[in-house]
């Protein structure tokens, strides 16, 4: 009777208004009762923040000593288990810079979103750090790296020609996650960011099998998350490439053993190259100038290319999901409805607006797919250009980009074994 | 000799100043990100309780497996009525604390006798899993005083709210780490 009664007054109000928190039962005045208050937990205190930072600040600096300074393998894995334990384990993944390239890009494209000091400086301090002494963030600091670092145990040579192509993949994954943090969409990288589920113990069950396929393949690819899909990675390769003081593997003089190219689990070192001839010469020298010409063809072959995904890359955001899907129940494409729609119509906000709001992410679809486009083309010209530029090394090197500076190597080279002191070479060369 | 040697003494102050550039152009730009709009202020996130829908997604997209969302109770905003819809299944057999007639599937809300015919309703924390089923009854017949939070002891703070990405109202915002709730406030102490 009771309940006949409120639901019959709640179909009524209801019906006139649809707007949340009506009075429709007046607070009581009591006359001895205190109201409970309610608990209200602080957000996690800022102290914390400057020690995250402080460990990263420090980690980057152990590391940096441990793979240039020291050259000590040993030193940097106790910073490698450190820094998981510390960024991973303990702290739960965020904020890193990986994710942080989207903090920044949306920072740069949406005026309302103001990036915090934490993450600038989570984002660009090892990127300073690699523009002088290469990747020892990746080293050793960051707890993706470090957790795959950890259990590259039996690594397989990847062919050259495949490590390279599968290494394209990661300038890929950055552009689309720039482009979609850009547009205020989604965080991709974040989305599917493999590890963070082991490091919290816990998480949707998607994300614990991809981060255990990573780890089972990080067996036998040393790093596959690294090579071929890390986007801070890829940004970390090209500064690295002009670092100053980047990780040598002879400590003077090379002997050419090829014992360290064998030893890098990561395909990283590079042969030294026989002389060139002049005949290849000059071919190389054409070729690199059909490149230089047809680079800025791919870019804007890119562009035209990457309009044809505004479709596509606008359905990425809530938004236009929720306006085609609203249009679509209206004109009854579809039955029933979903949760958006349902909360979009008692939320008393307008089609129209919801349109516009629709239609302005299409726009901008359209400039994000060109770019997307263009920027494919710049990375596929970049690598032809690499690829066409023949390098001179009389020594085995490690490939700058691609050198995660693990430190793996000096161990395997007999130039350092007799610089610790603990083999002679032979009397002839000492 | 001489001459190679300028040379490479010239190249490497080249690349030297790249590299100083390169690091001026970084650190430039982070700072002026971050100054911008005055942004020293941490950010957390947060769900505005006017948008929500108690669609349940809050239980069960959270990385964590106990969610970091739980119910709050707005006191203040209450009714105290003794028919809570946000306590009581529709139709119960009774309208008494017996479990087959409570809403919470974890039995989380406490029903406490004050004044006739006022009752007082109380969340225990511990046992909320935040799946919005008593925001829903609240909601759609009471004064809305039960209401969903983001509980700040337990957020992660993922770079991207799992549960913001699955929200279908789209409630989901950051919000300054120092004043980190929406709250819903009543008559009595607004």
């Amino acid at each position: 009777m009771r309940i006949a009664w409120y639901s019959g007054m709640a179909v009524m109000l209801l019906a006139t208004s649809t707007a949340p928190a009506v009075e429709r039962f007046p607070p009581p005045d009591f006359s001895d009762h205190e109201l409970p208050r309610t608990e209200m937990p602080a957000a996690r205190a800022e102290l914390y923040e400057y020690l995250d930072l402080a460990v990263l600040g420090i980690g980057l600096g152990m590391a940096t000593h441990f793979a240039i300074g020291r050259r000590s393998r040993r030193g940097l894995f106790v910073v490698t288990v450190v820094c998981l334990g510390w960024l991973g384990f303990w702290r739960g993944g965020c904020i890193c810079p990986i994710g942080a390239i989207q903090n920044v890009s949306l920072a740069l494209f949406e005026p309302g979103y103001a990036l915090p000091w934490s993450v600038a400086i989570v984002f660009g301090l090892p990127l300073v750090v690699t523009l002088f002494f290469g990747r020892t963030f990746c080293a050793a600091v960051c707890p993706l790296g470090a957790i795959q670092e950890l259990v590259a145990l039996r690594p397989v040579k990847v062919p050259l020609w495949l490590d390279q192509a599968l290494g394209l993949l990661a300038y890929v994954y950055l552009g689309l996650g720039v482009i979609f943090a850009a547009t205020g969409a989604a965080f991709i990288i974040c989305r599917y960011d493999p590890f963070v589920a082991l490091f919290r113990l816990g998480g949707s069950m998607n994300l614990l099998v991809l981060g255990a396929s990573f780890l089972v393949a990080g067996v036998f690819v040393g790093r596959p998350y690294c090579r071929y899909l890390c986007p801070y990675g890829a940004i970390l390769g090209l500064l690295s490439k002009v670092s100053k003081w980047h990780a040598k593997i002879p400590p003077e003089e090379c002997i050419q053993c090829r014992l360290c190219e064998e030893a890098c689990p990561y395909g990283a070192i590079r042969e030294p190259t026989v002389a060139m001839q002049r005949q290849t010469r000059q071919q190389g020298r054409r070729r690199l100038a059909a490149v230089l010409i047809a680079l800025p063809l791919f870019v804007a072959g890119g562009f035209w290319l990457g309009q044809a995904l505004q479709g596509p890359m606008a359905k990425v955001h809530p938004a236009v999901r929720l306006a085609e899907r609203v249009h679509a129940e209206s004109v009854g494409l579809v039955s029933g409805t979903t949760d958006a729609s349902e909360a979009f119509r008692t939320s008393g906000r307008s089609l129209t607006e919801l349109d516009r709001e629709a239609s302005a992410v299409y726009a901008k679809s359209y400039w994000a797919g060109g770019w997307f486009g263009a920027w494919m083309g710049l990375v596929i010209g970049g690598k032809l250009l690499y690829l066409t530029v023949r390098r001179r090394r009389a020594e085995y090197q490690p490939d700058r980009a691609s050198c995660v500076s693990c430190g793996r190597c000096f161990w395997y080279c007999p130039s350092e074994q007799a610089r610790q002191g603990w083999v002679q070479l032979t009397p002839g060369r000492q | 000799m001489d001459e190679k040697e300028k040379r490479l003494r010239r190249r490497a102050f080249l690349g030297d100043s790249l590299r100083v550039a390169g690091a001026l152009g970084i650190g430039g730009a982070m700072a002026a990100l971050a100054v911008r709009k005055g942004s020293d202020e941490k950010l957390v996130w947060q769900l505005e309780p006017s948008k929500c829908i108690a669609c349940g997604n809050c239980a069960t997209h959270c990385v964590l497996d106990e969610s970091a969302v739980k119910c709050v109770h707005s006191f203040s905003m209450c009714g105290y009525c003794d028919l809570c819809t946000g306590y009581f299944r529709p139709q119960p057999i009774a309208l008494n604390s017996g479990a087959e007639n409570q809403l919470c599937p974890t039995g989380a809300i406490q029903r406490t006798f004050v004044e006739d015919p006022y009752y007082e309703y109380t969340i225990e924390r511990r046992l909320c899993i935040g799946c919005g089923k008593c925001v829903k009854g609240c909601n759609a017949f009471g004064n809305g005083s039960l209401y969903l939070q983001v509980q700040h002891d337990r957020c992660q703070n993922c770079n991207e709210c799992a549960i913001a990405a699955a929200c279908p109202a789209q409630a989901y915002r950051r919000v300054p780490a120092s004043d980190p709730y929406l709250l819903k406030v009543g008559p009595q102490q607004g």
